[in-house]
């Protein structure tokens, strides 16, 4: 009920999907959101509904393109204006693609790698000096199985998705001293837009591939993302988080 | 409050440290607990101060000695009898030595593998079937930053705790279809009792590689255990969950 009480919490990509759930379960645990998407008014509703739901203004929603600095600068500021400061980021917008090496276009290759790698570089980077003025914070990286292990396509994302994995551990050593705990979290195959775009046929031999044999709700990894943006976690940073039905333990 | 309401959990090597400030943080959570060690004593006041705390009876306190699978059955049947089943086990009981490879007995190093390595493989094997009556479980098993990366001494410690690692993996992918999630925790160093054996100079020298320059403290495992334990981690099995400060970033 009240596991981030008093904290502000910034997520990108937070208009749908999983960025959209873990909006729902931080206003339900007493956070303020700012949800920042490039899908303006699926952002504007998905914080209208929240805040419909709580019966106050929790959750609020911007403009924020993660590749575009002044985006973040301008997300910040409102984190700062509406809730009064910033304690969490959960990068957490990104693409998929399922290109391999060769079939992988350089206009491809550029934008995944901006969203994806240096959208959340970026990120971090904005945040920090606000949550410095708080005397520490907690930052989530949402990368991805596809950035512990391998697979036949999807080159660019794996690359873009295993520099999240360590870039999350470079800030986690740097951030420290600062009291700023820096995390990733790898989910497997969860069951957003982004993954209702494969064919079901195609989609289940994978699914399968993982122990647990199901895809999971978007709210399983927020429940992750909840335990790791709280005081709970205070002595875990630069870890890995994996959330995959057990699909990387085979 | 009520994150693992209803269910019963069984704790090795309860009686004090981090298996104590897991018991604490289970009752807190609406948990009943046994709690099983080779320190009889501490380990019923352990339970007796959990009780007259909760004011009921919502902890046992049993012997155990992990190393012997009539105990196991013994303390299975003590969930049942006492609160009516078994959901949740956690393989905290362990023992640490410094010594290297060439210095270790055979007699040391029967006694770490046997407790550390056999005694997780008896608690998993006979609270299985415990947990398959109640549709499922959580097994979390405690291994260490010791289990992932090596150092100059505690061969034998590194070997048992590695294994832990593996062993994990595989029984998660085995009872993933009768949902028993079973994960691994890695704490980093943590200021319990058993590392009194550490020479006061080397701990400080260790403080100051961990990027939060701390140990950290029973309960921050015990947050990391919780979390693992409830159906907030339901899609998470096969993990490793590292808890170190920041230790294994670098
Ligand atoms: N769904 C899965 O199976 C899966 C698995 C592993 C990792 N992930 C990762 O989880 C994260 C969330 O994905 P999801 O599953 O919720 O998918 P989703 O497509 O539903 O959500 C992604 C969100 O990011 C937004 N976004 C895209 N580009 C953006 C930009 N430039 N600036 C700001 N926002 C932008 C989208 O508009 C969308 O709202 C992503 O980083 C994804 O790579 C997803
Ligand atoms: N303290 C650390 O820095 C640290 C770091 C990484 C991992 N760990 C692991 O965490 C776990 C808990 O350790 P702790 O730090 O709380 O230390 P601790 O020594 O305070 O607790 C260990 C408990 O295990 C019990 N035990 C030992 N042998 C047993 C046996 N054969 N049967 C039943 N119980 C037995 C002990 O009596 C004791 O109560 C251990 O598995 C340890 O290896 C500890």
């Amino acid at each position: 009920m009240d596991r981030l009480k008093g904290k502000v919490a910034l997520i990108s990509g937070g208009a749908r999907g999983q960025g959209a759930a873990e909006a729902r379960l931080f206003a339900g645990e007493g956070a303020k959101v700012v949800i920042g998407d490039v899908r303006d008014d699926l952002c504007k509703k998905t914080a209208d509904e929240i805040n419909a739901k709580v019966g106050s203004k929790a959750v609020a929603a911007i403009h924020l393109d993660v590749t575009r600095a002044a985006d973040w600068r301008g997300a910040v500021d409102a984190c700062q204006r509406e809730f009064g400061g910033l304690d969490i980021l959960v990068n957490n917008a990104g693409i998929a693609n399922m290109k391999g090496v060769e079939e992988t276009s350089e206009e491809e290759w550029d934008s995944i790698v901006n969203i994806n790698q240096k959208g959340v570089w970026l990120g971090m980077k904005a945040a920090v000096p606000a949550m410095r003025q708080r005397g520490g914070g907690s930052i989530i990286n949402i990368s991805s199985i596809f950035g512990l292990i391998g697979s036949s396509g999807s080159a660019a994302y794996h690359g873009t998705k295993g520099a999240v994995r360590l870039l999350t551990k470079a800030a986690a050593v740097q951030y420290a001293p600062d009291k700023i705990r820096v995390n990733s979290i790898h989910p497997g195959v969860i069951l957003t837009p982004m993954v209702d775009v494969i064919p079901r046929e195609d989609l289940q031999p994978i699914i399968n591939l993982a122990p647990m044999k199901r895809g999971a709700q978007p709210e399983e990894v927020g429940w992750c993302v909840v335990f790791l943006a709280s005081d709970e976690a205070s002595f875990v940073t630069g870890s890995e988080l994996v959330v995959d039905g057990g699909y990387t333990a085979v | 409050m009520d994150r693992l309401k209803g269910k019963v959990a069984l704790i090795s090597g309860g009686a004090r440290g981090q298996g104590a400030a897991e018991a604490r943080l289970f009752v807190g959570e609406g948990a009943r607990v046994v709690i099983g060690d080779v320190l009889d004593d501490q380990a019923a006041q352990t339970a007796s101060e959990i009780n007259s705390k909760t004011g009921a009876r919502v902890a046992v306190g049993i012997h155990l000695d992990v190393t012997r699978a009539a105990d196991w059955r013994n303390a299975v049947a003590t969930c049942q009898k006492e609160f009516g089943g078994l959901d949740i086990l956690v393989n905290n009981a362990g023992i640490f030595n410094m010594s290297g490879l060439e210095d270790t007995s055979e007699e040391l190093w029967d006694s770490i593998v046997n407790i550390n390595q056999k005694g997780v493989w008896l608690g998993m094997k006979e609270t299985v079937a415990a947990m398959r009556k109640r549709g499922g479980g959580s097994i979390v098993n405690i291994s260490s930053v010791a289990g992932l990366t090596g150092s100059t001494g505690s061969t034998a410690y590194h070997g048992t705790k590695g294994a832990v690692r593996l062993l994990t993996k595989a029984a998660a992918v085995q009872y993933a279809p009768e949902k028993i999630r079973v994960n691994s925790v890695h704490p980093g160093l943590i200021g319990t009792q058993m590392i009194d054996i550490i020479p006061p100079d080397q701990r400080q020298a260790f403080h100051s590689i961990v990027p939060m320059r701390r140990e950290g403290k029973p309960e921050e495992v015990a947050n990391v255990v919780l979390f693992l334990a409830s159906d907030d981690a339901s899609y998470v099995t096969g993990a490793e969950f590292v808890v170190d400060g920041g230790l294994n970033a670098v």
